[in-house]
């Protein structure tokens, strides 16, 4: 009798493990992130409440569950370019603004970078764009990474332009950049490299101010 | 989804910060956004029923009542609200759209009256979410249908002749609705009279009546009274023919009728008696000629053209082909098993009568219909136990196609009707989403060249679009400067292709080809700004963009101004018309007009145009201007 027993309640603990997956598979799709705090992320941004009020409604009713994965950031992204495909330059920006590398952007994440984007210093912002380009993080952006993030850009604008897109226009555009931002020519741009060589720039310059009112 | 494209715009925007080490122009100034960035609740009262909503809920959907302009008309300055005298429960849905992105169609409704509330707030009922949207596209279908019956049954019966129909035309309408005349009703009766006379002829002659004298046997009464049969038999084919050939010289279309199933009919029951005419008295024939006699009794099907319930039953039947197939051979693959085991179980007995598996075969049916009669019985255990199986198995088997035929013909029919709809609304799917996509290109373009121009003198037309449009274009001409190569559509592009490949710059082959002749003029001098103004031309014309993936796109509110061609030299004076014609736009919610040429087919009316060729508003001497308004929403 007592044999039975053991033999049944030692399938039972056999079974559990696997049930417990399905849970723990459950309990992931149905969590809810939550921000911190209205204050706390007030303090840390440079938003308003206000403002911050309004980011997060918007952001809650597209998310309820309080995070973005990467496919649905995708799918946004390619909506707003239904001319070419948004995919790649999505999945960099999407890394761009994980910045705890967990594959979701929550709210902290989002508004974190939007507060850098719009209301940072112009250090601030060109260390984002930096963060940006450099997509393996080891904080040189080499040929390869920057051939990588033009050619995303050039599919977002698709198949049908003018002037048509002959040749290797990206990898001129990235060697025009190279030409512009590697001041020692040793084939990488470091940060300090960066911002030294957009600081110089003029046009630059005067395009990072019209981006101050987007919101 | 508007929604959500709209909340995330600015985050796009500001990702464009990622852009600009790698421009090499300037980006362009954003457009000016005065709309106050603070949120305000909005109460709605309908009906006494009070909703309050941010009024950014609201305006995500622009090109409805209640997230444009139109809406002040409903407000109520003592109270404070917008007062709407509608249905409350209804508005719930509504609002619920506004709130979610979705809409739902509430089953417990009238299709109708929700319909009417969608109309009254300029929302389309296209964008009814997939999880409602074959129940609403059911319920309107049936409810369209009633009506349509309603009206046929109204007409059909009771409509007056149009006055110059021939004889041949009333002859058949007399005989497709007898009730239309008193001659047509007589016929009717009188041909089904004669079926029925037809039919109990062929029934009674094949009844013993008592002997002539002096002979025992029983004699049928057909050989009896020969002559008083035949008699009968005479004038019943010769009425059937008579109708058959009136009915043939009426048809409107002589093949469709001689193809159908009741001439087939009518023709079966005829025939025999013509083949026996002709067929001599012979004894060898004599066997093929009774036979051809059972053929007589298919004028009983005649009936059902007096009768609606026999086509229905037939239509039935025909729908149920399939599964009545099916269902017939699941069983005869059971009757063959079955009389192959009583065969082998039986074979040994003493005076068998399961002879072989054919004859087994009868055995089964018998059995397996619980019909029992009794004249195959097993006498082994084996074939008893077989044949017990074999019965409880055949009860199983038989009941099946009842509820079956009754269930399938609604399903069968109602599967049918959702294939070609499924396919249909694919197609149009589709088609909106090229549509929406050309639409967005159009915009930008149209963006462009405002931009290229003077731009105080396009102020006052760019107030006219929305402020998501506004800065939707901005991205985008960001990133035509940052890539230093500018959008097109496939048209422009292909076109492009070739004159370059071509070496010299070909007057158009599309059909504006000959309104661009003061454009060709100037080409010469201006070489690339023509082509960019033939690209625009050329891009507020042209059909598709086409792209591989089939991309769902959200509401769009998209208006294109289109703007007429100039010449060169008139390019001043144009931009004072312009801005004078801005004022007169006017805005209608929820309408689809698209300036495609015929290949797409407009949805509504576009505004008549001098060109020839409708939707394709070009006129190098153009004094007015036309504005299309091109809203798109897509699924």
């Amino acid at each position: 009798m007592g044999a039975v027993v053991g033999t049944l309640t030692m399938q039972t603990k056999q079974r559990r493990p696997s049930r417990d997956k399905a849970d723990d598979e459950l309990e992931m799709t149905t969590v809810c992130h939550r921000p911190e705090g209205l204050d706390q992320l007030e303090a840390q941004t440079n938003f308003t409440k206000q403002e911050l009020q309004i980011l997060y409604r918007g952001f809650k009713n597209e998310c309820p569950s309080g995070v973005v994965n990467e496919e649905t950031f995708k799918h946004i992204y390619a909506q707003f370019f239904p001319h070419g495909d948004a995919s790649m330059y999505a999945h960099y920006l999407f890394n761009a603004f994980d910045t705890t590398n967990n594959g979701s952007i929550k709210f902290k994440d989002f508004v974190m970078g939007l507060s850098i984007l719009l209301r940072g210093t112009l250090r601030e912002k060109l260390e984002w764009t930096f963060h940006l380009y450099d997509i393996n993080r080891d904080g040189y952006i080499n040929r390869d990474e920057m051939t990588e993030i033009v050619r995303a850009i050039y599919d977002m604008m698709g198949k049908y332009t003018y002037p048509a897109l002959k040749g290797d226009v990206p990898q001129q555009h990235v060697d025009a950049f190279f030409q512009k931002m590697d001041k020692n020519k040793d084939g990488v741009v470091t940060l300090e490299e960066f911002v030294i060589a957009c600081q110089e720039d003029e046009t630059m310059m005067r395009s990072m101010q019209l981006f101050e009112n987007v919101m | 989804m508007a929604a959500g494209v709209a909340t995330w715009l600015p985050f796009a925007r500001a990702a464009a910060v990622g852009w600009l080490p790698l421009a090499k122009k300037t980006m362009p100034k954003p457009p000016v956004d005065n709309s106050s960035r603070s949120d305000e609740i909005l109460y709605v009262n309908v009906s006494g029923v009070r909703f309050q909503t941010w009024k950014n809920t609201l305006d995500r959907y622009p090109e409805t009542l209640l997230g444009s302009s139109e809406k002040e008309f409903f407000y109520n300055e003592d109270t404070q609200e917008y007062f709407f005298d509608r249905d409350p429960e209804m508005f719930r849905h509504i609002l619920n759209f506004y709130r979610t992105g979705k809409l739902h169609y509430p089953r417990n409704e009238c299709i109708q009256a929700f319909d009417e509330e969608l109309a009254f707030y300029g929302i389309v009922p296209e964008i009814i979410g997939d999880c409602c949207m074959e129940e609403y596209r059911d319920r309107k279908k049936e409810n369209q249908e009633r009506l349509a019956e309603d009206t046929e049954a109204n007409e059909a019966s009771d409509a007056p002749l149009p006055p110059h129909s021939t004889s041949r035309e009333r002859l058949w309408r007399a005989f497709e609705n007898p009730h239309t005349s008193t001659m047509a009703l007589v016929f009717y009766y009188v041909t089904g009279f004669f079926i029925a006379v037809s039919v109990i002829a062929n029934v009674v002659e094949t009844v013993p009546c008592r002997p002539p004298k002096g002979s025992v046997k029983d004699l049928p009464c057909g050989e009896k009274y020969q002559l008083a049969f035949f008699c009968m038999d005479t004038a019943c084919v010769l009425i059937f023919t008579f109708e058959y050939l009136m009915r043939l010289f009426a048809a409107p279309s002589r093949c469709k009728f001689m193809r159908s199933v009741m001439s087939v009919i009518d023709v079966v029951a005829i025939m025999p008696y013509y083949i026996g005419l002709v067929m001599p008295e012979n004894e060898d024939v004599s066997g093929a000629f009774v036979t051809l006699r059972v053929f007589r009794v298919f004028r009983i099907f005649k009936f059902s053209r007096h009768s609606q319930g026999l086509r229905i039953l037939g239509y039935t039947l025909k729908s149920c082909a399939s599964e009545l197939g099916f269902l017939l051979f699941s069983l005869t693959m059971a009757i063959i098993i079955f009389a192959t085991v009583m065969f082998y179980a039986e074979k040994g007995t003493k005076g068998s009568t399961f002879t072989s598996i054919p004859a087994s075969f009868w055995y089964t049916i018998v059995t397996m219909t619980t019909l029992g009669y009794g004249d195959m019985v097993p006498n082994t255990i084996a074939g008893k136990i077989f044949g017990s199986i074999c019965s409880l198995s055949g009860v199983l088997v038989i009941a099946l196609p009842v509820p079956v035929i009754v269930s399938n013909f609604s399903r069968i029919y109602h599967q049918n009707q959702r294939a070609d709809k499924m396919r249909a609304q694919q197609k149009v799917r589709l088609a909106r989403i090229r549509m929406a996509k050309k639409g967005t290109t159009n915009a930008f373009l149209q963006y462009k060249e405002d931009r290229d121009r003077d731009s105080d003198s396009t102020a006052l037309c760019v107030k006219n679009r929305s402020a998501f449009e506004h800065q939707h274009h901005h991205l985008l001409h960001c990133l035509e400067k940052t890539t230093n190569h500018e959008f097109t559509d496939e048209m422009t592009y292909s076109e492009l292709c070739m004159t370059e490949s071509v070496g010299f710059r070909t007057s158009r082959s599309t059909s504006l080809s000959s309104q661009q002749g003061a454009q060709n003029n100037s080409t010469g001098c201006c070489p690339r700004r023509a082509r960019r103004r033939a690209a625009m031309r050329l891009a507020n014309s042209t059909v598709s963009v086409s792209r591989g993936s089939v991309q769902e796109l959200d509401m769009l509110h998209v208006k294109t101004t289109s703007i007429p061609p100039q010449t060169r030299s008139s390019l001043n004076a144009q931009a004072d018309d312009l801005k004078l014609n801005c004022g007169e736009q006017d805005f209608t919610a929820a309408i689809i007009s698209i300036p495609t040429p015929p290949a797409n087919t407009p949805d509504e009316s576009l505004p008549p145009s001098p060109a020839p060729i409708p939707g394709i508003l070009r006129n190098t001497r153009a004094t007015a201007y036309t504005h299309d308004t091109v809203k798109i929403s897509s699924l």
